[in-house]
């Protein structure tokens, strides 16, 4: 990205009051039905229907995508603004995106990587949620270990001819789209090489979709066959044999490792100081919970790792203060920033006391059993988008300078 | 709104001189001849370090101070940290600071320029048998006896108490704190004796006042006595958390060197992520440290006498004491039985993670008062209730 223009702090002062009032008057009513943890839960017509509305809502407000290229559908403006914006959607918890598989990884990579036809046919619709995108990297044989995809697609004329499995695709089953990773030369020297990048369509008569129900007994995830799938070469992202650069690409992306994305948030925010209200409120053992020294101690043991969070992002844009490992912040966010949700929705809970068995539905759980659904819900972003061990490797070996296993 | 973190040119220029400096100057075979000799510093270099003008750094330039803030005071204690560098920094920092918070003027121009040109040492005497970390109700005492003031009691962890020139002691006169400038010269030699540390680069005496006399202008009388103590004892705080965060990275430096050059079954040991996993923790725990230190530090420099400076302070040394006790923990266990000897470095840093961590409060200690801070208006269960 090129140096960005220098904003005035009246005029971000000014933006930042602007986007608070719109979010005041514009946030729609909490749904009557619920509403899923994030966008990889979406599991019905009406939860889809209610995110899709306000994705849109915000794009046509111009609060998305607004440091993308105008031309593009983009905003057009410095990064700072959309900052301002997240800022404030998180502050207030508003809802989550929708199309997040695209706003945060398809369309950073697109950018950076596709033509400008790709760029005008794509962007745009997938900013206003008319086109919903998905990822197929993993495969059931092929989860960690990525570059060993299988899934094939064989140039014949103008097309490819899919073939293969992918799996856990969220929002598979309502999207248009797949970021898809195959195998376009099976007789490549290494399993690195002979990989492409699709923008593949998968609202097509030779894929076929199969749901899988979630341990929360949600769903949002799907298996997708490719059998004989025929797209057009002009659906190849970059160059034929390209795919492992863009798909590590895409995963810098899609950990925040790399910034770019068109904003918004993805999942709904939670906070140390939500468990302190829930300490006052719950009774542990026949008493308050806050009067527990151990449960005191914790709280303070999570808010300490969440400002140093806060912190951390911070810092990460100061680089005279990182210099000694300056990936080492973005790097490690998705892991650190993961673990944490488990283990304070994990605390979460046990501040409940007996009251913790009960589940979303039981009229005597605490609000709602929403924090034991939380807790199952925090393994999706330890397991997705690279495992916290797979994070681990990655840290060792590229910011540590250790040696591969 | 402050910064939430600031950065300045002087800053970075500062760290990186520090660090070249204390690596060139004070290598760890360096440290470990001073840990040998009694004073456990080099009067040699304690005089380069005064002229590089580190022993002022955040004191104003009328009493020979350089001006600068926290954050650059803080970007040499790291990199003193990294080093196991010793001496009598901290002491002699805190004295001046103490002498800057609560001194009258002439008190603070008599004796600022001598501290900070090095030519005296100074330390403070705060800690006290009871081993209570919130200064402020002292058993030792001072009584006014014509133009004399008389102490009695006893001061425990007093840093480099016998390297010292110029002691500031705290204790209280009429049931109120208050500080007394004690001069080496008017502490017999047998009411100071030399504590034995576990971390043998730094020095500490416990002093025993009965019998010590001097002159009734050295009280200090510029501010509140227990203010001044108050924010000295978060200063100190700071300072030993930016020194725990430095040497968080320098045992995560030696450590990863030793992973990437042991071979054992044929591979390096840090191949093996039993060893390479847990040492990415212990960087997340570096990072985290540097990131909450650094906002202490911009608060500190903003003036702030708030409470939510506090909270930073505590959450700093709270979060850089975890860092550094267990990155050193497993420091010793990932070098082998070689990391079990005096002569692997990793002993170093154990030993100061140990010191550092019980001066100027444990983790558990600021655990507590962030307690009291972040829920104010619930009662804790109360010990003789549960
Ligand atoms: C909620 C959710 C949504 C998802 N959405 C998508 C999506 O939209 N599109 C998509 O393509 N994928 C998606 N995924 C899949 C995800 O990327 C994979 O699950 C992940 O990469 C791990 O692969 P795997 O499940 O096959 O586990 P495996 O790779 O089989 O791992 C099993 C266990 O072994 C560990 N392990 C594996 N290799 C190593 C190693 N080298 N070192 C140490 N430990 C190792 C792992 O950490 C894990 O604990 C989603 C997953 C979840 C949970």
């Amino acid at each position: 990205m090129s140096a960005e223009p220098e904003v005035s702090q009246i005029e971000l002062d000014t933006f930042r009051a602007e986007v608070c009032r719109w979010l005041d008057e514009n946030t729609p009513s909490a749904p009557a039905f619920k509403l899923p943890d994030s966008f990889l839960e979406v599991s019905s017509d009406e939860q889809f229907e209610y995110l899709r509305a306000w994705q849109r809502l915000v794009y046509d407000a111009g609060y998305l995508g607004m440091s993308w290229p105008s031309e593009f559908g983009g905003g057009g403006r410095p990064q700072i603004f959309q900052d301002i914006v997240n800022d404030e959607m998180a502050a207030g918890n508003h809802p989550f995106m929708l199309n997040i598989v695209g706003l945060m990884w398809a369309g950073p990579v697109i950018l950076k990587f596709g033509s400008d036809e790709q760029r005008r046919r794509y962007l745009a619709p997938m900013l206003r949620a008319d086109e919903i995108w998905c990822q197929g990297f993993s495969e059931p044989e092929n989860g960690s270990d990525l570059a060993n995809v299988q899934t094939t697609a064989i140039r014949d004329g103008d097309d490819y001819i899919i073939n293969g499995t992918k799996i856990w695709t969220s929002l598979g089953t309502q999207a248009h789209h797949m970021i898809l990773l195959a195998r376009t030369d099976p007789s490549a020297g290494t399993k690195y090489q002979g990989l492409t990048f699709f923008l593949a369509p998968v609202d097509h008569p030779d894929v076929e979709k199969r749901p899988i129900r979630k341990m929360t007994g949600e769903f949002g995830f799907n298996e997708t066959h490719f059998n004989n799938a025929r797209v057009p070469a002009s659906c190849v992202l970059g160059e034929e044999g390209q795919g492992w650069a863009i798909a590590m690409a895409t995963l810098a992306f899609e950990r925040y490792a790399e910034g770019g994305q068109a904003g918004g948030l993805d999942m709904v925010q939670l906070r140390v100081s939500e468990l302190v209200e829930m300490a006052r409120e719950c009774r542990l053992d026949g008493r308050p919970a806050i009067e527990d020294p151990v449960v005191r101690e914790e709280l303070v043991r999570l808010s300490v790792e969440e400002r140093a969070i806060e912190m951390n992002d911070l810092r990460r844009h100061i680089p005279g203060l990182c210099r000694e490992r300056p990936d080492a912040i973005g790097l490690m966010r998705k892991l650190v920033t993961s673990e944490f949700r488990r283990r304070m929705t994990r605390f979460a809970v046990s501040l409940q006391g007996e009251a913790a068995k009960l589940y979303i539905g039981d009229p005597g759980a605490v609000e709602d059993g929403d924090w034991q659904r939380h807790y199952m819900n925090a393994y999706s972003v330890t397991i997705g988008g690279g495992t916290s061990q797979i994070q681990m490797n990655i840290l060792g070996e590229r910011v540590l300078g250790l040696d591969k296993g | 709104m402050a910064e939430a973190i600031s950065f300045g040119e002087e800053q970075e220029l500062i760290a990186s001189s520090a660090l070249d400096f204390m690596r060139s100057r004070c290598s760890f075979e360096a440290v470990r001849e001073w840990m040998e000799t009694e004073a456990g510093y080099d009067r040699a270099l304690w005089r380069e370090i005064a002229e590089l003008g580190w022993l002022g750094i955040s004191l104003p330039e009328e009493y020979g101070g350089s001006g600068l803030g926290a954050t650059e005071q803080i970007s040499v204690v790291e990199a003193m940290g990294r080093q196991v560098f010793g001496s009598p920094f901290l002491a002699n920092t805190l004295a001046a600071e103490l002498l800057y918070l609560a001194g009258n003027d002439e008190q603070k121009q008599h004796w600022l320029p001598q501290l900070i040109s090095g030519t005296r040492v100074g330390s403070v005497a705060l800690g006290e048998s009871s081993g209570a970390w919130d200064f402020g109700d002292f058993t030792a005492r001072a009584e006014l006896d014509g133009s004399q003031i008389r102490l009695t009691g006893e001061k425990c962890f007093v840093l480099d108490g016998g390297n010292a020139d110029l002691l500031l002691v705290a204790c209280s006169l009429g049931g109120k704190p208050v500080v007394v400038i004690v001069e080496r010269s008017q502490v017999p030699d047998t009411a100071l004796r030399v504590e034995r540390l576990v971390d043998e680069t730094r020095r500490s005496a416990r002093i025993r006042l009965d019998g010590v006399s001097v002159p009734k202008e050295s009280l200090l009388t510029g501010a509140d006595a227990s203010g001044a103590l108050r924010r000295l004892q978060l200063k100190g705080a700071l300072l030993v958390s930016a020194e725990m965060a430095g040497a968080a990275q320098g045992v995560l430096d030696l450590t990863l060197e030793y992973l990437k050059t042991r071979v054992q079954f044929g591979k390096k040991i840090g191949s093996y992520q039993a060893l390479k996993h847990p040492m990415v923790w212990i960087m997340v725990g570096v990072e985290h440290s540097r990131s909450l230190l650094y906002r202490a530090t911009t608060l500190w420099d903003a003036g702030g006498g708030s409470e939510e400076l506090e909270n930073a302070v505590r959450m700093s040394k709270v979060q850089s004491g975890d860092a550094c006790t267990h990155a050193v923990d497993r420091a010793i266990q990932f070098h082998g039985a070689f990391g079990f000897t005096w002569d692997c470095h990793a002993q170093l840093f154990f030993r100061r993670a140990q010191w550092a961590e019980y001066t100027f409060g444990d983790a558990a200690h600021h655990r507590r008062h962030l307690s009291e801070l972040l829920f104010k208006d619930d009662a804790p269960l109360s010990v003789s209730s549960s």
